[in-house]
């Protein structure tokens, strides 16, 4: 809005408008409250638990952080766990996706109606549930049992956000490139893939972040395998270690910058839909 | 002519919807064949399965004398020009155009090349790095054509390619489409649902109805010489009576209609007592203000319309039918609410076979009113 | 007509891709989402061993348990909470998604990544942020100590309250997205066709904004409701035992307390809610597919 606008907006119109720019301030506050909290006691030179007065400004809790090898190992877990969840639920997401909008088969609303079930019920359920099968399965829980719900938790995500970019999708330009002489594969790849691709990092996105996070359904199939909310979860009984506060710290910055550096660019099309 | 694609007793059901039924269809090289018929008449569906889209149920399609059943659309020789353009949204429109060179794995340079000339061609020179979203609706439209085109296919289906675009811009791209195809004496199988269209641009035109080509002609013959009652009614502004065929004298017939007798030029194949349908073009229709040798209908003026070059007189029977009669503006007419006597050249009219199809419509019509 | 010979046709390769493309997810929902829950259901109606084995033996105890005192008393008070949260949610949700979505500010799109940035966080660790601000020597003691408004430190952990508290940080960008995504669809013109009719921006709300947002409303609040009952962590961490709702019961069922039956019964409890919830959600014209994106 330029400035010789707001000169001229009326004595009342000025005071909603910082009214509400103060309401929003507040809601941002309440957001990066707890935030503030952690990266402040990353710094908190205090051995006493948990950690609420300041006692002066240290790095120590990162270079304790390079010796915590059960920290580290849990986080790279967690990484791990991520990426690889990320790429199976996108795969068989987009897939799974594009399949169903193409194709008219039977049991196609049953898959459907099963779609929503990870997306409304409460993760707990989903965590009882995969528990008490992987047990009846035999199943050691570890590694495997955490790709397996992540993965399933996640496909609905990448499933709809796929989807969402499909209700614009003309499949004539499918046709269009098999007539022009390419293949099933080519086109998928050349055609299908990149005209969805918005949709699929979003689901992508979605998937990854939902992994990150994920603490309740970890919770029940981790077995020996701890992942770092699970490693942090361990620790809140007796207080988290300021090192697993300097960790998150390092997390946050390392977002933040990814969220600058991409500005939306990650969403950001060449071309627009007409 | 040489017969490049050939249709042969071919059908397409979709479960219980008879969409093509028994079609035989030969179209020559070069030739600018369009496909006529209101939505749903099947005209989309032979086309889509000239380009594998769709399978015939039965029959069998030849392109250039080959059984293309077993072929993917991308082995077949034939490109096609989609109703909604297709256009990819995410490559360039230099990319879009260069796709099926770059999937023949033409090489780079003679990609270039060719892509230029086509784009010269199409006037699209200077586009070159736009997205479609980029363009008008007619810039798509060239787009579409040449993408299509640049792969030198022997035949190019074109689904409805003007049917998005504003009249003014139609008409000038029918013009170009015809123009292009003379230049690259490229076979075109034309679908459209407009009339006016496929006779301005078409060597031939099948009018197609509920899955059935009624006619196969030039556009005069379609035009002059309807072969059914949809043919006549579809193509054109045309004046129907149903009657009895009462007399034939020296090639003329004479038929009684429910609001008197007509006379009209009588091919060998119609006989006395035949139920038939005479169909006379607004434009051939004469009235008199006495009655005339062999027509006894009686009118009465109802209205004038003035639509430029020419004025539409709206003339209606006792039984209350309208019809229409086209005079060239500027000629003294009789005043409306006067009687008159409509007429017309026997020659200038069209005798049409009373199919029972059509009886059963017409049965169905009066029951559904 | 020979329709017989053209008929045989080769295995259709759309056949081939389908199976392919929608084979994947069908696995993955059928044998981790279905039967899953089929065998929880399955698993409700059988009880236990001295030795906490699940045995075959059928049931319906476990369904008798549930209507203990003790339990219902926690089965209202997690409906209680997920219920305030909702509300709160919606109550501080609402205005500030109606300001991002409609500022004509350049950063627009930063204020909304900024409401999805904390997500980032380990939600664990926030709650934890959270209990380090409010502890009894936390932060906000220290403020309220230093500036002389109480003599001592005010306990304000291990109640419902700070359970909701909670609640509310942890769901409420699940109210605040859907929200936003619908009052950004609003038209602008409609709200100038509501005052040029003669609607003051009071009843102009409730007449055209709200109606035209609730979808919004209802996705987000059946997204904060339902994962509410189940976030038993924020309960365990900022409630310590003092608010515990059916999360925190079928949680203890199958770490600590080991009776996997009941706390399966328990679960089937917590699904049948939530398919009421969906039931109602799609009676108000809820669309499903609000709910993934």
């Amino acid at each position: 809005m330029p400035w010789g606008y707001e000169a001229m907006m009326t004595r009342k119109e000025k005071n909603k408008r910082i009214c509400m720019a103060i309401y929003c301030a507040v809601v941002y506050l309440f957001l990066f409250l707890p935030i503030a909290v952690i990266v402040v006691n990353s710094f908190n030179a205090t051995n006493t638990k948990p950690y609420m007065s300041w006692k002066g400004f240290t790095f120590d809790w990162y270079v304790k952080l390079w010796s915590n090898g059960s920290l580290l190992e849990a986080f790279g877990t967690t990484v791990l766990l991520a990426v690889i969840s990320t790429i199976l639920s996108t795969m068989i997401g987009t897939l799974g996706a594009i399949g169903m909008y193409k194709y008219r088969f039977r049991g196609k609303t049953l898959i459907d109606g099963l779609l929503y079930i990870p997306v409304v019920i409460p993760e707990i359920v989903l965590g009882i549930s995969l528990l008490t099968i992987f047990a009846k399965a035999d199943i050691p829980r570890g590694m495997l049992t955490l790709v397996l719900a992540h993965v399933s938790f996640c496909i609905p995500f990448v499933i709809f956000n796929v989807r969402a970019r499909l209700s614009g999708y003309d499949l004539s330009i499918e046709e269009a490139s098999m007539d022009l002489g390419a293949g099933r594969l080519r086109t998928f790849f050349e055609i299908t893939i990149p005209v969805l691709m918005p949709g699929i990092t979003g689901g992508a996105l979605l998937a990854f972040t939902l992994s990150i996070d994920d603490v309740i359904i970890s919770y029940f199939v981790y077995g020996q395998t701890k992942t770092y909310p699970l490693k942090v979860m361990e620790s809140v009984k007796s207080g988290v270690a300021p090192d697993v506060n300097a960790l998150s710290t390092l997390i946050l910055i390392v977002t933040a910058v990814f969220v600058v550096l991409t500005q939306g660019d990650l969403f950001h099309r060449k071309y627009t839909e007409t | 002519m040489k017969n490049i694609v050939e249709i042969e007793g071919v059908n397409k059901i979709y479960g219980t919807n008879h969409v093509v039924r028994n079609m035989n269809l030969s179209v020559g090289e070069g030739e600018f064949l369009t496909l006529l018929g209101s939505s749903g008449c099947g005209k989309t569906t032979t086309l889509r399965m000239i380009a594998g889209f769709e399978e015939p149920t039965s029959g069998s399609i030849r392109v250039e004398g080959e059984p293309i059943e077993e072929k993917e659309p991308y082995e077949r020789n034939v490109n096609t020009v989609f109703q909604s353009y297709a256009l990819f949204p995410h490559k360039t429109i230099y990319d879009n155009i260069a796709y099926g060179l770059k999937m023949k794995k033409v090489p780079k340079a003679e990609i270039k090349e060719r892509v230029a000339e086509m784009m010269e061609m199409v006037q699209l020179g200077g586009f070159e790095k736009r997205y479609p979203s980029q363009l008008s609706g007619g810039q798509k439209q060239r787009v579409a054509i040449a993408r299509a085109l640049i792969n030198r296919p022997r035949v190019l289906l074109l689904d409805e390619p003007l049917g998005a675009l504003d009249l003014k811009l139609r008409k000038q791209m029918q013009i170009e489409l015809k123009r292009l195809q003379k230049k690259l004496n490229i076979t075109f199988i034309y679908v459209t649902h407009d009339q006016e269209e496929a006779l301005t641009m078409s060597d031939r035109i099948a009018v197609m109805h509920d899955g059935v080509i009624d006619q196969l002609g030039t556009p005069t013959e379609i035009y002059e010489h309807p072969a059914t009652r949809f043919v006549a009614t579809f193509i054109g502004e045309t004046n129907t009576y149903d009657g009895c065929i009462s007399s034939i004298t020296d090639g003329v017939a004479v038929m009684t209609l429910e609001n008197g007798i007509v006379s009209v030029a009588c091919p060998d194949d119609f006989s006395i007592l035949e139920y038939a349908t005479v169909s006379v073009r607004p434009e051939k229709m004469r009235f008199s203000s006495s009655p005339v040798e062999g027509f006894g209908l009686q009118a009465q003026v109802k209205d004038y319309i003035y639509v430029g070059s020419v004025l539409k007189c709206i003339v209606s029977l006792p039984n209350g039918n309208e019809l229409k009669i086209e005079r060239l503006a500027g000629q003294e007419l009789p005043p409306v609410g006067s009687r008159c006597y409509p007429y017309w050249i026997p020659s200038d009219a069209v005798l049409i076979h009373n199919e029972s199809h059509y009886i059963f419509e017409a049965l169905n019509d009066i029951r559904l009113a | 007509m020979d329709i017989e010979r053209t008929q045989k046709r080769r295995i259709r390769p759309d056949t081939l891709s389908a199976i392919l493309m929608v084979g994947p997810v069908t696995l993955v929902m059928v044998l981790l989402v279905a039967i899953p829950l089929i065998y929880v259901a399955a698993m409700s109606f059988c009880s236990i061993d001295e030795f906490y084995n699940v045995t075959s033996d059928l049931t319906m105890d476990n369904y008798v348990r549930l209507m203990d005192a003790d339990y219902m008393r926690i089965y209202a008070r997690s409906l209680f909470i997920a219920f305030v949260t909702t509300i709160l949610c919606i109550l501080i949700g609402y205005p500030f998604s109606y300001i991002i979505a409609r500022t004509k500010s350049r950063r627009k799109k930063v204020l909304y990544m900024l409401v999805i940035i904390p997500f980032w966080t380990n939600s664990l660790i926030r709650i934890y942020g959270w209990r380090s601000f409010l502890g009894t020597n936390g932060w906000l003691n220290s403020l309220i100590i230093a500036l002389h408004i109480t003599d001592g430190p005010i306990d304000m952990l291990y109640r419902n309250g700070t359970t909701i508290l909670g609640m509310v940080y942890c769901l409420i960008p699940f109210m605040i997205l859907p929200l936003y995504t619908a009052i950004e669809k609003l038209d602008a013109s409609l709200l100038e066709a509501s005052y040029d009719l003669g609607a003051h921006p009071a009843r102009t709300f409730l007449e055209v904004i709200l109606p035209l947002t609730s979808g919004g409303i209802f996705s987000g609040s059946l997204m904060v409701f339902i994962p509410c009952l189940g976030y038993f962590f924020v309960s365990d961490i900022l409630g310590g035992g003092n608010s515990d709702m059916i999360g925190n019961l079928i949680e203890r069922q199958f770490q600590s307390g080991n009776n996997w039956p009941l706390g399966a019964a328990l679960s089937i409890v917590l699904i049948l809610l939530t398919l009421i919830l969906v039931k109602i959600y799609q009676r108000l014209g809820g669309d499903m597919d609000a709910l993934g994106v």
